[in-house]
């Protein structure tokens, strides 16, 4: 055990902070500092950096694009992207397929789809969800059957983020109807340009689309396409799951919005002096850094423990306590920023349609505080309930 | 103290019910929104027919003298429906001024056309720094020979962009924050020195920004440089409004939360049989009785004439249903899974206006800061 931070890993933040300072588009930052969503420009935009720099995928084994750097130094660059702010590696290639595929793909596959992955030539999204299968992801009723040299998919997902921008689909759908729940189902890999996909837009309650429908008509899949075993396709949703519980935590994230509460903080007068010194304002602010502080302690657990567990292709069920406890510090932290703006926090989306705020409704910074309150109340439904992820502990844990 | 309904009380319920049960469907209601003016003008029509614009005046004034019970039966149905009418700005706001600030003469004439559905009020009184302070005004009003003249910048003035007239808080003498020198004015909407820039707010409702530039006033409620007890006095009413609404869209929403849980089959059986979520949908319940009563006792407070006792039950009225509004919203979402989150899905819209109305006229943490800085409702022996 040594609890502190090496030189070289100090020296190493530096480097990623240099590296932020110097190729990190300024427009991209306020954007994000704003609060809003990179677009998908500045995402590709900054995942090609990133790439072209060896730093597209840090968890990555080296011999497909990774690092081969220390937990620390992992969570140090997830970190600091997240306080900059600059958009993390995008998940579903990074954190979601791209391991699966090295975990379970042949070596064609990984010849394929791993370099495009990491140069977001490719962009991703995820198929698992059905209007019937949420929680009870197994499920699912999407049918795969084989057809001479190919599969053929049909059925429906849904939640599917960020579709509008994907070229690919990672799918699971069921190619033993016989078999039990879980038995019977196989993950692939599949073009968004093939025909019988359609794709169609679902408005969240904040008024943005970033999730779709996904309709799967009669669409052709080569054979080479399906990722590990035929009916082993669980094992591979299970992998990602967990993945997708850790990229949760969101440290950084948290700390650069908290920040900025601080700022807004500052601005804004409540009962004739900033509302920064209102003892319960405050307390509730430090309320959320002291909890942030236990999580970032627990995530750097979590990776040192990560790496004996590298080869056993099961998600720790730690990564639980990271869903839930980073999913409600957000929420917590996105609840305090609506209400640092009061009453104008409430101007729905952009009256000048322009982001010009010409009309001065409200101040710049107060814009969208609201909607993002309203959009984050998803950040303990999806990746796995917290109730589920409850669930998990009770069964993993608790011996319950 | 009877918490039942007289006939004429459960008429009044019974055919408003009637109404929006007819015309204020999910998808009626986003047809309003998505029309010119945000609401329905055809709804505002058979409001007056129902005798609701006029609800609460005195009959020699032309209205049906209805009082608070009355309100809280209007406020409540409207809460159900999370409708989108000016109801709330003209009849609570602008009729509380009109009932406790206005002579007789323009009274009666503004409370015929009120009643009629021919005339719009909003209370325009947020500033920017004021935040919940209803005294903290900086937009002034000069005399000008025997009227007065307004300048100044009001925001978030609800329905705004539709009101005929505003009922607007300007600042005659003293400092910003000072409780005296403050009155309470009525400037025509449509008429020299006023800058209105309407927009919609995150619950549909629609809501301005106003410029007031030497905009001449009609007319002075009350004392023109002691108004802020009568500013106190409306939106203490105004508080009880917004506090049967809240009730009326909780039990809305965790009805619909019921009934999905019921139907929502997940691992094989419905997710209402797993336990964790039963003790949530109790919780909320334990939430809304609670608030349910804080409404009740909203109504019997507001007509308290002692103001500062007054005030001190309405801080415990709004922090109360506050955070019983905020657990009930968010637990909604939540037992309901992804599909709450759309916008085609009608809970998610009952939490926005839950939302809203936590902070509208202050939200939770301002209610129970104030209240506890005057030694909370229990007074030590
Ligand atoms: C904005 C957003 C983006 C998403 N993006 C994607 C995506 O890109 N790809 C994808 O595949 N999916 C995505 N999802 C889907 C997400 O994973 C599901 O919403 C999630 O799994 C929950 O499923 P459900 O919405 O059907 O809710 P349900 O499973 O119907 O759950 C409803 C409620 O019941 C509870 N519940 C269910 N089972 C139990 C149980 N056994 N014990 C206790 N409580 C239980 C849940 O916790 C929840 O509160 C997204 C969802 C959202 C909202």
């Amino acid at each position: 055990m040594e609890l502190r931070f090496t030189d070289e890993e100090r020296a190493f933040r530096q480097e990623v902070r240099d590296f932020l300072a110097a190729e990190c588009p300024e427009a991209t930052r306020q954007h994000m500092i704003a609060g809003k969503s990179p677009t998908k420009q500045m995402v590709v935009e900054w995942q090609r950096k990133l790439n072209a720099r060896g730093w597209a995928a840090p968890e990555w084994p080296k011999q497909y694009g990774g690092t081969g750097w220390t937990p620390a130094q992992k969570y140090i660059f997830r970190e600091e992207l997240q306080m900059w702010p600059a958009p993390v590696p995008l998940g579903f290639n990074i954190n979601m397929c791209g391991p699966v595929i090295i975990e379970f793909g042949t070596e064609a596959q990984k010849q394929r789809f791993l370099p495009r992955m990491l140069n977001l030539d490719d962009w991703w999204c995820q198929g698992f969800s059905e209007p019937g299968a949420g929680s009870d992801l197994a499920g699912l009723k999407c049918r795969a059957v084989r057809d001479g040299d190919h599969w053929v998919i049909n059925g429906q997902k849904t939640w599917t983020t960020l579709a509008q921008h994907a070229d690919w689909i990672f799918v699971l759908a069921r190619t033993d109807p016989a078999a039990k729940k879980q038995e019977g189902i196989s993950f692939f890999l599949v073009d968004m340009k093939t025909p019988g996909i359609t794709v169609r837009p679902i408005v969240t309650i904040e008024g943005g689309h970033e999730v779709n429908e996904v309709w799967f008509d009669d669409v052709k899949v080569p054979l080479d396409h399906l990722v590990g075993q035929e009916n082993k396709g669980w094992d591979c949703a299970k992998f990602l799951l967990g993945n997708e519980r850790f990229g949760q935590a969101r440290v950084g994230a948290s700390r650069e919005r908290i920040r900025r509460l601080k700022i807004i903080a500052r601005e804004t007068m409540d009962g004739g002096r900033p509302l920064i010194e209102d003892p319960e304002f405050r307390r509730q602010m430090t309320e959320m850094e002291v909890e942030l502080k236990a999580l970032e302690m627990t995530v750097m657990r979590v990776i040192a423990n990560e790496t004996k567990r590298a080869g056993t292709g099961k998600p720790d069920p730690a990564t639980s306590v990271l869903k839930i406890k980073g999913t409600e510090i957000q929420q917590g932290v996105s609840e305090l920023l609506m209400k640092a703006a009061g009453p104008y926090a409430w101007v729905d989306g952009d009256p000048d349609a322009d982001g010009s705020n010409e009309w001065e409704v409200a101040p710049d910074w107060a814009f969208g505080l609201a909607g993002v309150y309203f959009n984050w109340r998803k950040q303990s439904i999806y990746g796995g309930s917290n109730e589920i992820q409850r669930n998990i502990m009770a069964k993993a844990f608790l011996g319950l | 103290m009877d918490f039942d309904l007289n006939e004429s009380q459960g008429m009044l319920q019974d055919s408003l019910r009637r109404l929006l049960g007819d015309k204020y469907g999910f998808e009626n209601r986003k047809a309003y929104m998505a029309s010119e003016t945000g609401w329905s003008r055809d709804l505002w029509a058979q409001y007056a027919e129902l005798g609701l614009l006029g609800l609460p005046f005195d009959e020699e004034d032309g209205g049906f003298g209805g009082g608070g019970e009355e309100v809280m039966i209007v406020a409540e149905q409207m809460g159900r429906h999370i409708t989108l009418e000016p109801w709330f700005s003209t009849v609570v706001l602008g009729g509380g001024f009109l009932r406790h600030g206005a002579e007789p003469g323009l009274r009666a004439a503004m409370v015929e056309d009120i009643a009629a559905g021919g005339l719009l009020l909003a209370f325009a009184q947020q500033e920017r720094q004021s935040r919940y302070d209803l005294h903290d005004v900086a937009t002034t009003a000069k005399k000008d020979g025997t009227g007065w003249v307004i300048t100044g910048r009001k925001g978030m003035v609800l329905h705004g962009d539709t009101a005929d007239r505003f009922i607007v808080t300007a600042r005659v003498a003293g400092g910003q924050r000072d409780a005296g020198g403050i009155g309470v004015f009525v400037v025509p909407a449509r008429s020299d020195g006023v800058n209105i820039r309407g927009f919609r707010m995150v619950d549909g409702s629609r809501a301005a920004e106003v410029e007031f530039s030497a905009a001449h006033a009609e007319a002075v409620l009350g004392d023109p440089e002691g108004g802020l007890p009568l500013v106190n006095a409306v939106v203490d009413e105004a508080i009880a409004a917004l506090a049967a609404e809240a009730i009326g869209a909780m039990d809305v929403i965790h009805a619909m939360t019921l009934d999905y849980m019921k139907t929502r089959q997940q691992f094989g059986r419905a997710i209402g049989s797993f336990q964790a979520l039963q003790h949530k949908a109790a919780d909320m319940l334990v939430a809304i009785e609670q608030s349910r009563s804080m409404a009740y006792f909203a109504t019997m407070a507001a007509r308290e004439t002692d103001a500062p006792e007054r005030r001190r039950n309405m801080h415990a009225v709004k922090a109360q249903i506050g955070r019983s509004q905020r657990f009930v919203g968010q637990n909604a979402i939540q037992l309901h899974g992804g599909i709450a989150m759309t916008m085609e899905y009608a809970a998610g819209h009952y939490f926005k206006r839950l939302t809203v109305n936590e902070a509208m006229f202050g939200d939770t943490d301002f209610h129970l800061r104030a209240l506890s800085d005057i030694g909370g409702l229990v007074q030590a022996a």
